[in-house]
């Protein structure tokens, strides 16, 4: 088996007939078990980034393995099963009549058998937390258990790849955490997460590498603290680091804060353990 | 005292085959030329508010409303919502269901012609709008063929293109780059102060909230929960431990430097407020 999760070369994809490059020569390789942030502005290639990965849309030109297949040669449901796609609107996935049907669907697709399937199901439910919900209607339910209905869905199909799209969309604070939350946990467990957002304290707070998209092309791919430390290069593509970063960079070197920090806990520590003001 | 524009008189609504109220006996006001934000978790009752403001509730969705709604001195009972949508422009969270025609000109262009404007201003204003939420350039491309956050600018183009008395912000900029989030706030904070636009913010976003809001109402399940300008509600660290709302990280890293001994000498809100706290707190490193 591959090392790689996700391996792109080249990646090029015009919408048509506007003959518009969305992407335009990326190149990217997400080893397995890898929490990568995908970050840039609006209409930098994102989504459709993600939708080249998931056989939603076939490159141009260029190519994509999936876990070592080629992605060209899979049909989107084979290549579901390596990698699970969260939209950036879940209500456009939900259409069962209760959470178990809509986590059922996927698997039942694959002609798993009934024990499977109900492993499968059980095992989803609880991941994202659902007991509770299992025979409501889905479109009944709040926005923040919606999203994890599908994140569910999802994960019965047994990924080795979890991508989610903007996960913020119509989350709030709790239901964003929550989220990530189940994408850490499985990332802990050995599976690959791609997170596309803009919310860059999430991407600080839970992705070790960030890869930054600026008109259809790789701006920056490196550690996250890495890529937040260029904060002029961000600027081309419409993305500013989190607040708590923009501060401690902002900081008077001679205090000897560092200037990467990621988190508030980060910063916060080092002040406190800093000398005092005389 | 002049009365507010915007009114909540004792205002509760259901919506139709629901028993619980989504908003409870709600009493406000809301001044000509103020930025206020509504801050709230998900089910706390924001968009049911900013959909009675041009009165899609309860014209369009029904259900049970009591108490009264004036907006501009018009109950939005008896307005009909064609009526208020020339004083109440609306941008909800998700742009797939306000746009609908077949270009980005088009679309920002539709609601001035409703208003009977005379064609070159409607050019004008729309090439402003689109300017300003930078998709000038996509003038004749399909609103279909944008990207999701590139749609979420054409529907505040669109909005903004109507010049509205009233502009009413439902997550509006969620899907929005960091960059072109302050882009297009800053605008409708220059519109705020030049024109007296009237503001008003849904949001869970404290570092927006704290940066362009004069004030902010804290909904909870309904109920109004605490008012008052940013700073006191971000600073109110009850309050926020009654509900997850997001502060600015700059007021995060206040209370945790509160909690662990090393209090700012004032509560921040910004990020140069907690710049100046952290330099008077922190001493120089010693040379090594």
């Amino acid at each position: 088996m591959t090392e790689f999760a996700i391996q792109i070369e080249g990646l090029r994809y015009v919408y048509q007939p506007q003959g518009i490059a969305a992407l335009d020569g990326v190149d990217l390789a997400v080893q397995r078990g890898e929490f990568v942030g995908i970050i840039g502005e609006n209409g930098a290639g994102k989504t459709t980034l993600l939708k080249n990965m998931v056989g939603l849309l076939r490159p141009t030109s260029g190519k994509v393995w999936i876990d070592g297949l080629d992605a060209s040669q899979q049909a989107v449901s084979n290549l579901a099963t390596h990698v699970g796609f969260v939209l950036q609107n879940p209500d456009r996935q939900l259409f069962a009549q209760t959470v178990e049907e809509e986590i059922a669907f996927g698997p039942r697709n694959l002609k798993l058998d009934k024990q499977e399937i109900r492993g499968r199901v059980e095992d989803a439910i609880a991941a994202t937390g659902l007991e509770v919900f299992r025979s409501e209607f889905p479109p009944a339910l709040p926005k923040g258990e919606r999203a994890k209905v599908v994140i569910a869905s999802v994960l019965a199909m047994r990924p080795e790849t979890l991508i989610l799209d903007e996960p913020t969309t119509g989350q709030d604070y709790k239901g964003c955490h929550q989220i990530m939350q189940i994408a850490y946990q499985l990332h802990r467990a050995g599976h690959t997460v791609l997170v596309v957002t803009h919310d860059m304290a999430l991407i600080a707070e839970y992705a070790q590498r960030t890869v930054v998209l600026h008109q259809g092309r790789v701006l920056l791919d490196d550690t996250t603290a890495a890529v937040f430390a260029q904060p002029e290069i961000l600027q081309r593509t419409h993305v500013t680091p989190p607040q708590i970063t923009r501060l401690a960079q902002a900081l008077p070197r001679k205090l000897a804060l560092p200037p990467t920090t990621l988190t508030v806990a980060e910063l916060g520590r080092s002040i406190v353990e800093s000398p005092k003001q005389k | 005292m002049q009365e507010p524009l915007i009114a909540f008189r004792q205002v509760s609504y259901r919506y139709p085959r629901t028993r619980h109220y989504a908003l409870k006996r709600l009493e406000f006001g809301i001044r000509r030329g103020e930025f206020v934000a509504i801050l709230g978790e998900n089910g706390a009752g924001k968009s049911t508010l900013c959909q009675m403001l041009n009165g899609v509730i309860p014209h369009t969705r029904g259900g049970r409303l009591r108490g009264r709604v004036l907006v501009d001195g018009l109950d939005t009972r008896q307005g009909e919502v064609a009526q208020l949508a020339q004083k109440v422009g609306i941008v909800l969270d998700d742009p797939e269901t306000q746009l609908f025609t077949t270009s980005v000109l088009n679309e920002v262009a539709f609601g001035p012609e409703n208003l009977g404007i005379e064609p070159d201003e409607i050019l004008r204003r729309a090439r402003w709008a689109l300017d300003v939420v930078r998709l000038g350039g996509y003038e004749d491309h399909p609103p279909s063929a944008l990207s999701g956050g590139q749609k979420q600018r054409l529907a505040i183009a669109a909005a903004l293109a109507m010049m509205p008395d009233i502009l009413v912000l439902d997550e509006a900029t969620s899907q929005l780059d960091p960059v072109g989030t302050v882009e297009v706030l800053s605008i409708v904070q220059k519109l705020n102060h030049n024109q007296a636009m009237t503001i008003i913010m849904a949001t869970d976003k404290g570092e927006q909230v704290a940066r362009f809001c004069d004030r902010v109402l804290v909904l909870h399940r309904g109920e109004l929960l605490a008012e008052g300008t940013p700073r006191q509600v971000f600073a109110d660290q009850d309050l926020l431990a009654r509900i997850t709302i997001r502060s600015p990280q700059v007021s995060q890293l206040a209370a945790y430097l509160q909690r662990h001994g090393r209090p700012l000498p004032e509560f921040p809100i910004t990020l140069d407020e907690a710049r100046r706290g952290i330099e008077q707190i922190v001493g120089e490193q010693p040379e090594a």
